[in-house]
């Protein structure tokens, strides 16, 4: 995997969870630019998914198993976008706070992404 | 007067009446339902890889994750669906899901040895940053509140 994705989807998820936690703080639902963001950061661990499928098609092998690195590569493509669709019906701050709970989240899967590739 | 009574008991009875009346998936439930999202796909995803792969290295670790894999999918589903017997039956679930981390959380750590690998409940969840431990409370606080007038 390639570390330094690893680190901007990571990071990337973390600013998303900090821009959101802020529109909850101030009250406010999600809008198009979280929207846009969300986006963003679901477009990286496409790439990442990508990317690391492509590594294994290579003959690489993670460290602690090829079926756990692909759950998780999955489980992080699905995290936010899942979010963000709950965050469409529900119109109030606590649709962002969950978007913002879902970057916190990536970030975790990220972490663990990273030890599952190197061991 | 006995009009009255009558009224009094159509009303008592409303809130029975409509069991899709309780939505628990407004406002903070949506953030409960989907913290609960992710503990089952983590719970379930995890002890189906581990009895698959590794059953006999720790068996007891294992189904105690699958348990708590079902638990979670239990109450997920009660608080999407909503309504008065689904709010109870979440009510009961998330009792049992806290007895459950709670208990298991202490064994973990009374006698590490009978778990030869963790579970999702191992030391109260922290491998899941707390997560297991503080989503009853937190669900039985909103559950409770939900409680019809």
């Amino acid at each position: 995997m390639l570390d330094a994705l690893t680190l901007a989807t990571g990071v990337a998820a973390l600013l998303l969870a900090a821009w959101c936690g802020w529109a909850a703080y101030r009250d406010q639902p999600t809008k198009d630019w979280h929207f846009i963001g969300m986006a963003v950061v679901t477009l990286l661990t496409l790439v990442q998914l990508v990317v690391g499928v492509v590594q294994l098609a290579r003959g690489e092998e993670p460290e602690q198993g090829t079926v756990i690195f692909v759950a998780y590569l999955l489980g992080s493509f699905a995290c936010v976008p899942a979010a963000g669709f709950m965050s469409l019906a529900e119109r109030t701050r606590w649709g962002s706070i969950t978007v913002a709970a879902s970057g916190v989240v990536l970030a975790v899967l990220e972490v663990r992404l990273y030890d599952i590739w190197k061991g | 007067m006995t009009s009255g009574r009558a009224e009094t008991t159509v009303t008592d009875q409303e809130p029975e009446q409509k069991p899709g009346g309780t939505r628990l998936i407004g406002g903070p439930g949506l953030l409960l339902v989907w913290l609960y999202g992710v503990m089952v796909v983590g719970a379930v995803s995890r002890s189906v890889y581990q009895i698959a792969t590794e059953f006999d290295r720790a068996p007891l670790a294992y189904s105690l994750s699958a348990i708590a894999g079902v638990v979670y999918g239990f109450i997920t589903y009660t608080l999407v669906r909503g309504g008065e017997t689904a709010r109870r039956a979440a009510l009961v679930c998330c009792a049992a899901e806290l007895a459950g981390v709670l208990t298991v959380g202490t064994w973990t750590l009374v006698d590490p040895s009978a778990f030869p690998d963790a579970t999702v409940w191992s030391d109260y969840g922290m491998g899941y940053l707390f997560i297991p431990v503080l989503l009853p409370l937190t669900a039985l606080y909103w559950l409770r509140k939900a409680r019809p007038a």
